[in-house]
């Protein structure tokens, strides 16, 4: 019976081996034709996202820097109200005059500032102190640190360390779902510092109402661009075009100047008499500011992949519903419109994708009420240095971004998604 | 109840115009009536402005000077969507969105029709294309045959008094084309709707036409029954662009009654048919069908020596291309029937022709 | 001889191109006035003394993260860079700036005064090298605020006596303490309020009467466009911002002093520079920040020399020609009720109080 399955190449080995070994040579071929590209990816795109991610739960800090700390801290009791005994202070001592001399116990202190407030302070004074603490004549190395600072008397200190001694935390992804870890377990962070999940959520419905403007504004402009004569679309797709070629900054700017209460639309519809010189539009510096700057950016976005659908229904199609006794709009709604769908859906997903990721459009207009989780993002990264509560933001933003494209491609179908 | 003569002008083109730049006319002053239950074709090389009576008559272009006039109203201002006039496009235009059964569905929902009402005609029209079985799948599923059925059906489901056909074949291979030509012939007459149909390809012209309007530089050159078309064409242009077509130029010397005599521009005489010759001394083209030429037979005024060039053998019958008055070019289908004259490359011969098979047109 | 000196110019041109590649260094700063200023102080008699090629940056306002994102990656580019305190602080807690005995390695002043005195309390911590004290206070548009014009720092929240929008930097740094002053804190006690979770919803609370007629800032340049523009009748930025807006482009601002922030900005070395580079920043740093140099400075900015050495050398400005003295932060009139910013408070609260003041602004 076996036989009969292997059927033979002329040579006499199996038609299945030969098979792919003729292959073999175009798979090497074609692999070596997208190895720039592969390796290009991988080290500017999955690389980072890689290293974004594990810095979101990477916390080698405390127990390098500290490692007899670490050690004989597990044995206290963190409910007990009381500092840790003279053994835990003596590895203390031990571990931060290493960590003074190599400069790391700065860094430490600033890990452990974002968990616990005073902390930086608390170890940079510290560790002046220490340099001077001779090790082998020190009585009591509890009564040494109360001299120092009388902080380390303070248990809260100390279960701050306990709780973030292991290598990897959670903690930067509880405090980005502004969570946070007490004694009791975790909880929701104070009233007066909840703000990540309101910008999360704000972020999201902001995208969301720029896409919809986007589609609102960029379907006409797209129908004309398909539809008019060669020579008037071409003039009309340079306009479209021209934002990509003024700076980013300077189009934002233009904004300022035009949204502004004394600026120039404000101006001209005091002029009209519209509006009273003392009761001028809030144009900008709040969500109206970020919406129509931002609407304005990403338009040639949804315009692009619009167009290119668009130009793909022939125009006998409305001539077809006509001749069937469609009116004009019977036409569009039922015939041309859902043919357009495609292209409104590869729109708004690059739309929706890059206003999610936007921020410095929204930091420049959008006020305190128009900015996104982006601008945490970006000040985690280059201001407030946290930058593993920056990339817990981010990771959390991609998974929300996946989330939202699976939910596309599970009711809407990511093949009814169509560039042209 | 419409008159007789409604009936015989149910579309009727009024000195019609039309101009894209307002330079250039693209039909010039084109009248035509076209009578119910007819089956017209409007046929002609591509750039003859055919498609663009079309347009005007469908509502998507506009008449530039004249009046469309259907059944009796002019329809210059009516835009197309209540025209009611059924339409079959080249591309066949279903829509790629709906099944077949929407596309069929879709004249009948905007004119309000009930669902019921809706199925039972959707479902007559696809029996009607033998497409029964097809209502729920979509368009690129099928065929192109089966495209061009469905949109045939769909142009029809709504029970339109006339029928646009935009080359409706072009997209087909010989072979299905040539079945869908009988197809969409027996609709028409079964159904006994007036169909204006559009083609550069005169065999379909020919099968499928009661009469055919031949285009030529935006002008009808000639609006006659297939047969007379190819029988008794009007000018050259029409001589030359049906059929396979044997000239031969020169000088009208007399015209006696119906025959005029003309002399070649080799010396030689020939009898012919004045037909649209102009006066004596005009030049003229002698417009003469392949098929009435015979070798040798009995010598008569028209016969002439001829050296066979080429044979091309076709089975029913062998096409020899021969030296004719000095036109090289000259064909002869020589039927290959029992006996014929066998002939051989470079022999010399004779050829003769009826003077009515002579046809003595425009220069 | 126009041939000889093109070929001595070419050769002059190669020579100091070949030395440039061996000694160029990256300086990084603010750009703008403020880069402008250390050219001309600075970098240019420095160049024109060792014939280093002082390369210039303007990413001093992301230096922490590039710095961090640098040494990570291992190849730190930069060999001086300028910074505020807080920031150099926090590089210097990072292990990403060098140490520096100010004593050894920096100049005496020109009476035999040691670096460290003559800095004296300026350096805040072992890192950094001060070079200017500015200060973050108030400007004002005269037309806009009334008769009487603003003569203390709590007419920011009096919202009464002056109508209008104001600006204020996005973040809690001194706009929290001047909330608590104006709320009644006494100077001394600020930062032990603002230590506690009433403090701050004290300031917050504050802050509250304002919010609606605030805009918020992030750039140094704002502030001076929002004043010009009309947007706001006063708002918070750099002494040095202002003296260009006022004296400069001459608008129509006033300068309110009265509870100016006062900070510090100046040098730091990058940690784990070569030998080499290393001498070389440190020759740069001895150079630029000696007292005649720090009073040069002043000719170009009204920022307050950080020596108490080069306080009497300040002269007139360089091309306005007006006394600097009076416009300096530290000028005797202006100083009268003045707040240092507070380096190792903000960086123990920073984090916390700016996750509750995000919050806040959000609400």
């Amino acid at each position: 019976m076996s036989n009969t399955n292997t059927v033979l190449a002329s040579d006499g080995t199996s038609l299945k081996k030969s098979l792919a070994k003729s292959l073999r040579r175009q798979k090497i071929r074609a692999l070596l034709l997208i190895a720039p590209l592969l390796f290009f990816v991988l080290l500017t795109f999955i690389a980072p996202i890689g290293d974004m991610l594990f810095r979101s739960v990477e916390n080698n800090i405390v127990s390098d820097t500290l490692p007899r700390t670490v050690k004989v801290l597990s044995k206290w009791d963190s409910m007990s109200g009381q500092a840790p005994d003279e053994e835990v202070f003596e590895a203390f001592a031990r571990d931060l005059k290493i960590a003074v001399k190599s400069k790391l116990h700065t860094k430490l202190g600033s890990r452990l500032n974002y968990e616990k407030t005073g902390i930086s302070s608390l170890v940079r004074q510290t560790g002046r102190k220490v340099k001077k603490l001779d090790l082998d004549a020190t009585p009591s190395f509890k009564d040494a640190f109360e001299k120092m600072n009388k902080k380390w008397m303070d248990p809260s200190v100390w279960q701050t360390i306990q709780q973030f001694s292991s290598k990897y935390t959670d903690g930067y992804f509880l405090a980005a779902a502004d969570l946070t870890r007490t004694s009791e377990g975790i909880q929701k962070v104070d009233e007066d510092k909840k703000i990540y999940f309101k910008l999360f959520v704000r972020t999201l419905y902001m995208s969301l109402g720029i896409t919809f403007m986007c589609i609102l504004l960029g379907y006409p402009i797209a129908f004309l661009l398909a539809t008019l004569p060669m020579r008037s679309s071409n003039v009309l797709m340079i306009l479209v075009l021209l934002p990509f070629w003024t700076s980013l900054l300077v189009r934002t700017s233009a904004w300022k100047v035009l949204l502004q209460n004394q600026g120039v639309i404000n101006d001209f519809l005091v002029w009209l008499g519209v509006i009273a010189d003392g009761n001028r539009l809030e144009l900008i510096n709040n969500v109206t500011g970020t919406v129509i700057a931002m609407t304005h950016i990403l338009l040639p976005f949804m315009i692009l992949p619009l167009f290119s659908v668009m130009k793909t229904i022939p125009p006998t199609y409305m001539r077809a519903a006509k001749s069937m006794g469609a009116n004009d709009f019977m036409a569009f709604r039922r015939v041309y419109f859902p043919q357009s769908i495609p292209g409104i859906g590869a729109g708004s997903i690059l739309v929706f994708i890059l206003a999610i990721g936007y921020y410095i459009t929204p930091e420049i207009v959008g006020g305190t009420k128009g900015v996104f989780i982006s601008n945490r993002i970006a000040y985690h990264i280059s201001s407030s240095l946290n930058w593993g509560l920056g990339a817990a933001l981010g990771a959390i933003l991609l998974v929300v971004v996946l989330a939202l494209y699976w939910l596309y491609d599970k009711f809407v179908g990511i093949d009814n998604v169509k560039l042209g | 109840m419409t008159t007789n003569n409604t009936d015989k002008d149910f579309v009727v083109f009024d000195h019609v115009q039309k101009s894209y730049d307002g330079e250039n006319l693209v039909v010039k002053d084109l009248n035509l009536n076209i009578s119910k239950g007819e089956f017209l074709t409007l046929l002609g090389p591509s750039g003859s402005g055919k498609t663009t009576c079309l347009m005007m008559l469908a509502g998507f272009e506009t008449a530039t000077n004249g009046d469309i006039r259907l059944d009796g109203s002019p329809i210059n201002n009516i835009p197309p969507h209540k025209r009611g006039i059924g339409m079959v496009f080249q591309n066949y235009a279903l829509f790629p969105h709906m099944t077949v059964g929407e596309n069929l569905s879709f004249p009948l929902e905007v004119r309000k029709m009930g669902k019921s009402e809706r199925e039972e005609k959707v479902k007559h029209a696809l029996d009607m294309v033998q497409m029964g079985e097809f209502s729920g799948r979509r368009p690129s599923q099928l065929s192109g045959g089966q495209q061009q059925r469905i949109a045939l059906a769909r142009a029809l489901v709504f029970n339109p008094q006339l029928v646009l056909m935009d080359e409706p074949l072009g997209a087909l291979d010989k072979q299905l084309r040539e079945h869908m030509q009988y197809e969409i012939k027996h609709l028409h007459e079964n159904l006994g709707i007036t169909v204006v149909y559009v083609t550069h390809d005169q065999s379909e012209a020919l099968t499928m036409s009661d009469r055919v309007a031949v285009f030529e530089d935006g002008r009808i050159q000639q609006l006659s029954s297939p047969d007379d078309l190819y029988e008794r064409p009007e000018n050259s242009f029409v001589a030359q662009f049906i059929g396979e077509n044997n000239k031969l130029v020169g000088q009208v010397a007399s015209i006696k009654g119906k025959v005029a005599s003309v002399k070649l521009d080799n010396g030689a005489k020939v009898d012919c048919l004045a037909v649209n010759c102009g006066k004596v001394g005009s030049r003229t083209t002698l417009s003469i069908r392949p098929e009435r030429v015979s070798l040798g037979g009995t010598k008569s005024k028209n016969t002439t020596d001829a050296v066979v060039k080429e044979l091309i053998y076709l089975g029913d019958h062998i096409r020899c291309r021969m030296e004719v008055h000095g036109n090289e070019e000259f064909i002869v289908k020589v039927p290959n029937s029992a006996g014929h004259k066998h002939l051989v490359k470079g022999e010399k011969t004779s050829v003769t022709w009826a003077k009515e098979d002579c046809r003595a047109l425009d220069a | 001889m126009k041939i000889k000196t093109i070929m001595l110019g070419g050769a002059a041109f190669a020579m100091s191109a070949t030395a440039a590649l061996a000694e160029d260094m990256t300086i990084v700063s603010w750009g703008g006035a403020y880069t402008a200023s250390q050219q001309a102080a600075y970098h240019d008699p420095y160049s024109a003394m060792t014939g280093v090629n002082i390369i210039n940056d303007a990413s001093s306002g992301e230096a922490v993260a590039k710095l961090r994102a640098m040494s990570e990656a291992g190849n730190v580019t930069w060999d001086v860079v300028d910074v505020v305190a807080a920031d150099a602080l926090r590089l210097c807690d990072e292990g990403l700036a060098m140490e520096i005995d100010a004593d050894t390695q920096l100049a005496d002043a020109p009476d035999g005064t040691k670096a460290s005195v003559d800095f004296g309390d300026l350096m805040v911590n072992e890192c950094f090298i001060p070079q200017i004290v500015y200060s973050t206070t108030f400007g004002y548009r005269k037309d806009l605020v009334g008769s009487t014009a603003p003569t203390s720092v709590c007419s920011v929240f009096d919202t009464a006596a002056y109508p209008g929008k104001r600006s204020l930097e996005k973040r809690p740094i001194n706009n929290m303490e001047w909330a608590l002053m104006c709320d009644g804190v006494a100077k001394s006690d600020v930062y032990d309020v603002l230590a506690t979770d009433e403090g701050q919803a004290r300031a917050f609370a504050k802050l509250d009467t304002i919010k609606g007629d605030v805009i918020w800032w992030s750039a140094g340049a704002d502030t001076p466009q929002l004043l010009a523009d009309g947007e706001v009748i006063m708002g918070s930025t750099y002494n040095g911002r202002l003296f260009a807006l006022i004296e400069e482009q001459g608008q129509n601002v006033g300068m309110l002093w009265d509870g100016q922030v006062f900070d510090l900005d100046g040098w730091i070395i990058p940690a784990g520079l070569s030998d080499e580079r290393k001498a070389r920043a440190l020759d740069y740093v001895y150079f630029a920040t000696d007292t005649q140099r720090l009073a040069d400075q002043a000719k170009y900015i009204s920022y307050g020399p950080a020596r108490k050495s080069s306080a009497p050398l300040v002269s007139k400005h360089a091309t306005l020609g007006i006394d600097m003295a009076p416009h300096m932060p530290t000028d005797p009139n202006n100083a009268k009720n003045t707040l240092l910013y507070n380096y190792s408070f903000w960086a123990d609260y920073r984090d916390d109080i700016d996750a509750k003041f995000q919050a806040w602004l959000a609400k």
